[in-house]
Parts: C-alpha cells; sequence; structure tokens
C-alpha cells in the first residue's frame, strides 16, 4: 500500500456534544476530536448510545446540545459514509446490480463493482439475486459501499456482526486501507478490532459509571 | 442526473419483478368496477350516468392499495437513511419515486380503463374523457399519496392511517375528475383537474422529504 494520502486533511470536532432519541439524553456531553488517518472505536454495553452518536455524527439525528463541525470540509461535497445494522439490501434484485446503484448514487468515485465485490468475496455471486444472501454475506455486501464511492468518513456500526474470523480479517483490512489513504472512521463495535498500527486507533468508552 | 437515472432505473426493476402487484391493482381496480352493476342492477341508463364516478372511485382505490409500497420498505431496511447521503437532495430521490409510482399504478389502471368502460355500458366518447380525466388527474392522486405514505412511514399499521390522511385531499380530484367525464363542463373540470395535478407534483417532493427526515429521528 502507498503512503499516498487521497483525501484533504479534515478533522471532525464535537464539543460537549449530547445525543439522544425522542428528547431523552442518552450520553453524558462528549467531547471529541478524530483527525484524518485515524480511527476512534466506540465500545460500551447496549444502551449507551453507540448508535445514536453515530447518527447524530451522521447529521440524521439532531443533537440534543452541544457543536459538531467537520473542519477543512468542502461543503457542497458528502463528506461520509454511514453503515448501520442494517444492510439496505434489495431482494429481486442482483448482488450487482444493489451495489451498482449505490455506486451512481453516491457516485462512482471509489473502485468499480467488480474489484469492489471480489475484495469483500461476493466476487462469484454477483449475478445472484441479493434475497438469498446469508446474513454475514449481506454485511460483506454493505461494506463493498464503502469501497465503490471514496469518502472521508466511515461511520461504522457494528461493522462484525454477523461476519466469520475471515470477516473480521476483512474489516481491518478495509478499515487500515482506508486509514492510510487519509481517511478516518468511527466505529461503534463490541468485537475488539486489532489494527497493525495501533497509534491510529483510540477507543472511547461510553456509558461509565452507570 | 446519474443518480436520479439510477434511482429511476432501480424502481422501475424493483416494480417489475415483484410483478404480481402490477397485476393486483389492475385486478382490483377491475373488480370494484365490475361488481357495481351487480349490486345496482342491471339498468343500462343509470349504470352510464354513475359509470364517470365508479371508474374514479376504482382508480382512487387502487392506487391506494399501492401506497404502502411507495417508502415503506426502504425506510424499513435502512436505505432511506443511506439515500440521505446520497449525491442528490432528498426531494429529487421522492421526485423519482413518485414518478415511477405514477407508471406503475396510475398507468397500468388507465390501460385497463376501457375494460371497465364496456362493463359500465360506457359511451365511446365517455371513454374517451375517462382516459384523458385519468390521465390529467393521477398525477394528483400519486403526489397525494406520497405525501399521506411519507407522514405515515414510521407508523406501523400507517397504511391504515394514510386512507385517512388522503380522503380530503383527494376530494377535489374527484370531483373534477367525475366532472371532466359527464357531458357540459368537461373542458373547464379538465384544466381544474391539471392544475391540480401540477400544483400537488411540484410541492409533493418537498412536504414528503420533510415528512420522511423528521421521521428517522
Amino acid at each position: 500500500m502507498t503512503q499516498r494520502h487521497l483525501f484533504p486533511p479534515l478533522t471532525l470536532c464535537a464539543e460537549a456534544l449530547q445525543c439522544g432519541r425522542g428528547g431523552m439524553a442518552l450520553t453524558a456531553p462528549l467531547s471529541l476530536t478524530v483527525e484524518s488517518g485515524q480511527c476512534l472505536l466506540l465500545r460500551g454495553p447496549n444502551g449507551t448510545g453507540k448508535t445514536t452518536l453515530l447518527l447524530t455524527l451522521a447529521g440524521i439525528v439532531p443533537p440534543l446540545e452541544g457543536k459538531l463541525a467537520i473542519k477543512g470540509r468542502d461543503e457542497d461535497a458528502r463528506v461520509l459514509h454511514y453503515c448501520g445494522h442494517r444492510n439496505a439490501i434489495k431482494p429481486r434484485l442482483t448482488v450487482a446490480e444493489n451495489l451498482d446503484f449505490w455506486a451512481e448514487v453516491n457516485g462512482p468515485s471509489g473502485t468499480s463493482v467488480d474489484e469492489a465485490l471480489g475484495e469483500v468475496g461476493l466476487g462469484h455471486l454477483a449475478e445472484l439475486d441479493a434475497g438469498y444472501l446469508s446474513a454475514g454475506q449481506g454485511r460483506r455486501l454493505a461494506l463493498a459501499r464503502l469501497l465503490v464511492s471514496q469518502r472521508p468518513l466511515w461511520l461504522l456500526d457494528e461493522p462484525t456482526a454477523a461476519l466469520d474470523v475471515e470477516g473480521h480479517a476483512l474489516v481491518t483490512r478495509l478499515l487500515d486501507r482506508h486509514l492510510s489513504l487519509g481517511g478516518m472512521a468511527i466505529a461503534a463495535t463490541h468485537d475488539a478490532i486489532t489494527l497493525p498500527d495501533s497509534d491510529r486507533v483510540r477507543t472511547l468508552f461510553l456509558g461509565v459509571g452507570r | 442526473m446519474t443518480a436520479f437515472r439510477a434511482l429511476l432505473r432501480r424502481e422501475l426493476r424493483l416494480a417489475l419483478r415483484g410483478g404480481g402487484d402490477m397485476l393486483t391493482l389492475v385486478l382490483f381496480f377491475v373488480i370494484v368496477g365490475a361488481i357495481v352493476p351487480f349490486a345496482v342492477g342491471p339498468d343500462q341508463e343509470l349504470l352510464a350516468r354513475i359509470a364517470p364516478g365508479i371508474v374514479w372511485i376504482a382508480a382512487f382505490l387502487a392506487m391506494l392499495l399501492g401506497l404502502d409500497r411507495l417508502f415503506r420498505p426502504d425506510h424499513e431496511d435502512g436505505t432511506m437513511i443511506l439515500l440521505r447521503q446520497a449525491e442528490l437532495p432528498l426531494s429529487a430521490i421522492v421526485a423519482a419515486k413518485l414518478i415511477v409510482h405514477w407508471l406503475v399504478t396510475a398507468l397500468p389502471l388507465i390501460v385497463a380503463s376501457p375494460l371497465l368502460a364496456v362493463l359500465l355500458a360506457m359511451e365511446g366518447d365517455a371513454l374517451w374523457r375517462t382516459i384523458c380525466s385519468l390521465l390529467l388527474g393521477t398525477p394528483a392522486l400519486a403526489a397525494f399519496g406520497a405525501l399521506g405514505a411519507a407522514v405515515t412511514v414510521s407508523i406501523r399499521r400507517g397504511a391504515l392511517i394514510s386512507p385517512i390522511l388522503l380522503a380530503p385531499l383527494s376530494i377535489p380530484v374527484l370531483i373534477f375528475g367525475t366532472g371532466a367525464v359527464s357531458v357540459g363542463q368537461s373542458g373547464a373540470a379538465m384544466l381544474f383537474l391539471a392544475a391540480l395535478s401540477l400544483m400537488a407534483v411540484a410541492l409533493a417532493p418537498f412536504a414528503a422529504a420533510l415528512a420522511i427526515s423528521s421521521a428517522e429521528d
């Protein structure tokens, strides 16, 4: 892997950010910064607001309080990929058609559909109806979506859920490459994700002392 | 523009490969119209007089049936959240879905309406006006329907609630729709119908997009 940085340097800053759903606060006010090339792991028991924090960072749920900014971004460009619990895969479309759709809707700025499918280990299933995919294969297809469109910030919610050992290695590999290209990632996870370069990873424990 | 085309293509593919759905709507439309002569008796004159109303009621009900497919599957499988990070605004996404919704629910009904006209003993002239009025009026029904579907997308039994929301909005369409079929004030009613459709189609994507984005919270 070359050390050429693909993305412009960005900094995600949150100041005294408090997230919640339906008016109820789930997290204590958080302040965090993530810079290009860094990965932040969110850990903590169920119901401590990991998903809500990711949704808030993605701009889908408004924060209850506090400020959130991504410095250095081009205002018009979309900067993030959100990869949630639900894989957003349509049965009745083939695996390749599913991915092709996302490539066109998000801008085909990354690898080609075929390459991305090969990368996540679904190359031989490209023409299969996506409704037949297993949970783990669906997860792999969702991860392939991150590859077909280049965006600097990845927000991953349980990226390794339903994945086998080889799948865990895949997530680690994708994250490592993304970070070395100058991207950044925030991942909520229950499984330990160990990147080769441990300086890049920080961990935030949510729900401590509750 | 590529993103808009990709969305249109995907929606069309999903609708066409779900094949049965479209046929269900058309059958429902024809059956609603076909049972009326049995209920009111075989009086040809009476049938011909109430035929425009029956065609429009059948179209309205059939279009309600298709509404639940518009946003709910995308909301439930997480597609909606991801589409908000897409290269085009949510209102454009709703507009694309609205176009395809009209193509796969209203257009088959219009194609099937001559069959209904025969069952209801309509004259050739009235049939022609019916097709025109359906062409002009169904975009408004589809747009109001999209609005109702968007408002109720996060409610589990939303499919039951949206018709209640839609009924008052759809009444003007039904009034001018049947007016456009009957002899006399046909021209003016057609113009009103077209105006309703233009207005509804222009405004609905923005309103529905707003409803969908607040539904996620």
